[in-house]
């Protein structure tokens, strides 16, 4: 029984730190429109900021800090932020795609430095002994294991509630205007370029975050934590659950990784012990053609996304309801 | 920069250069950026020792080495049906995927993140297949002769070169004089307008997938020749590709070429005076810095 609650908070509190990335991906992709291929990057970014900020000083390498984990937590939203940001300027005037391919680049590049930098990184070794919150309880599992989740539903809880307000606000509605026509929002002055470029450094910066949470709450990293899977486990999370819609996010990431998590045994078990490489590329395959088929038969997710307009509309003006776009 | 390095650049660039073909036509006619392509070039080396393997073994004389190459007949005749198959194989992704996402107006993005979806399940199965164990087609040495002021080559190497730049001669033939490659330009140009003056567009699709794939598979087939065949190979491939197309400007095949040659030896350059640690560094180089000076790239125009 205590052991079903270990697995069932360590599950959870797995699936929460996707939430978290989704949440990121949806200010960018669901709100904004834009097309992020480079997840795994910025998550990196984000993990080893923090890694780096609250390890006990080792030698060998820069760092760590032995920080508070609440500094390292901060500092890995504000380092992935740069990265985004930086990204985002570079290509935020260009092609739609132009973005998706430059992201693209910096996942590469990221998994490059971590892997080469060793005296920033510990290469391909990665780093050990991220500090854990509440480290001190870790003699008693089940209170460690629920305090862990408990933090958790409390990070997700609170950014939902941010996000909501912020996409509900003049500045989300924005948002949404450039996406469905930017030529009318272009019209009305606002600063298309300027908005998207906003919506996607704060979607990366919460991609960190949910990096530094991965980190500590597993408490080792290495760069193939952070190979092109990642992107595409998100992107399916986020595209299942429902591409604009914030409940659907984390309803989508925790769904996704029920899957994911489950059907590792499910496929392990078709195939001989020393064929279990094939199995894990079956269990991509599988995935890769969920999302597939979630793009061709149901394009708007579990949840759809929710008509956002002003709350001092009054409720007559609804009726005037438009199928909104095809995402 | 010693001739070697740049000779070795060359000849790098020159696969790179026939896969950024495929990139940029898709782009240009399609109009998005195909992730899946660089695993159209991987599934072309798989399908080309697959077939050459079992051509080997049912003819022996087949895989006995043709002159001073390292493979046998068995190699260039594989790697023209694998090129048809790989055709195949990208038209049936697009029956099957980008099809009904056009037929539905998705938009672009929509069209890029399903190819997204595509290059990874594509990987996974040659992983799933062929294992993440990495192959060669043939076992045969070689010794590199000697060209003068200082450079060397494989006979191989020479050869993979040379069918390269007949390739190129040859799409650039097909797109500037023949009646098809005059239809490819006009759906580049503009689609609709094109449908109205009798292009059948729909064929046009069809050329520009079967013809970007086979391209692919030729530039895997000299990639998995010089190098070695991994499910890998098309991921770490697609960063030099995209550099390429964007940097020789989207729908230039010529630019595609010289752009893919650039990024060959850009990427030469950076093995010797940097370390081979840090190559894949290049292609992102290169494409922070077009986007950053010239987003049109060498040869296309502004938007």
């Amino acid at each position: 029984m205590l052991d079903l609650f270990g697995y069932g908070a360590f599950f959870l509190t797995m699936a929460l730190t996707y939430a978290i990335i989704c949440l990121g991906l949806n200010v960018q992709w669901g709100h904004t429109g834009l097309f992020n291929v480079g997840v795994a990057g910025f998550v990196a970014v984000g993990a080893y900021a923090s890694a780096l900020l609250t390890t006990p000083d080792a030698p060998g390498r820069l760092g760590g800090f032995g920080l508070p984990i609440a500094v390292g937590w901060l500092g890995a939203a504000l380092a992935a932020g740069l990265a985004t940001f930086l990204v985002g300027a570079l290509t935020v005037r260009l092609r739609a795609d132009y973005l998706a391919i430059a992201t693209f680049g910096v996942a590469v590049m990221v998994q490059l430095c971590v892997l080469n930098l060793e005296g920033l990184t510990g290469g391909p070794f990665g780093i050990g002994f991220i500090p854990r919150p509440f480290a001190a309880t870790a003699s008693d599992p089940t209170l460690f294991a629920s305090l862990n989740l408990a933090l958790l539903v409390a990070v997700v809880a609170l950014l939902y509630l941010a996000l909501e307000r912020l996409l509900r606000s003049p500045w989300g509605r924005v948002l949404r205007a450039i996406r469905e026509d930017e030529a009318a929002a272009r019209a009305l002055g606002k600063n298309a370029d300027r908005f998207r470029l906003q919506a996607f450094a704060i979607g990366g910066a919460i991609m960190g975050l949910a990096g530094a949470a991965q980190a500590h709450f597993i408490g080792f990293i290495a760069p193939e934590n952070y190979q092109p899977m990642l992107t595409f486990q998100v992107w399916a999370m986020l595209i299942a659950g429902g591409a604009g819609n914030n409940r659907g996010a984390i309803l989508g990431a925790i769904v996704v990784w029920a899957l994911w998590a489950f059907s590792a045994p499910a496929i392990a078990a078709l195939f001989p012990p020393d064929q279990q490489a094939r199995a894990a590329a079956l269990r991509i395959v599988l995935i890769g053609l969920g999302l597939c088929a979630i793009l061709l038969l149901r394009p708007r997710g579990i949840l759809a996304e929710e008509r956002t307009i002003s709350r001092h509309l009054p409720p007559a003006e609804l009726k005037t309801e438009k199928p909104s776009h095809e995402t | 920069m010693n001739p070697q390095t740049l000779l070795e650049g060359l000849i790098a660039g020159s696969m790179i250069g026939l896969g950024a073909i495929g990139v940029t036509l898709t782009y240009s006619i399609l109009r998005f950026a195909n992730f899946a392509h660089g695993d159209f070039l991987a599934w072309g080396a798989y399908l080309a020792l697959a077939i050459s393997g079992t051509l080997g073994s049912l003819a022996g004389g087949l895989a006995a080495p043709i002159g001073p190459f390292s493979f046998g007949w068995s190699l260039p005749i594989a790697a023209v049906l694998a090129a048809a198959l790989t055709a195949g194989l990208a038209l049936l992704v697009d029956a099957l995927l980008f099809g009904p996402l056009r037929r539905r107006r998705s938009a672009v993005i929509i069209l890029v993140m399903a190819s997204f979806g595509a290059a990874l399940t594509l990987r996974s199965l040659l992983e799933l297949v062929f294992t993440s164990k990495p192959f060669y087609y043939t076992q045969e040495l070689q010794i590199a002769m000697k060209l003068g002021s200082g450079m060397r080559a494989t006979p191989d190497q020479l050869l993979c070169l040379g069918v390269a730049a007949v390739l190129v001669v040859l799409v650039h033939l097909l797109l500037t004089r023949s009646a098809i490659g005059r239809e490819m330009r006009a759906v580049s140009e503009n689609p609709a307008l094109a449908g109205v003056v009798g292009v059948d567009v729909r064929r046009v699709v069809r050329t520009v997938w079967a013809l970007g794939a086979a391209l692919a598979c030729m530039a895997g087939v000299i990639a998995g020749l010089l190098v070695q065949i991994r499910p890998q190979m098309g991921l770490d491939l697609l960063l030099p590709l995209f550099a390429a197309s964007i940097l020789g400007g989207i729908g230039s095949v010529p630019g595609a070429m010289l752009a893919g040659l650039i990024v060959g030896v850009a990427e030469a350059a950076t093995v010797a005076l940097v370390g081979a640690e840090w190559r894949a560094a290049c292609a992102f180089v290169i494409l922070v810095a077009i986007l950053l000076l010239r987003p049109q790239g060498l040869f296309g125009r502004p938007d």
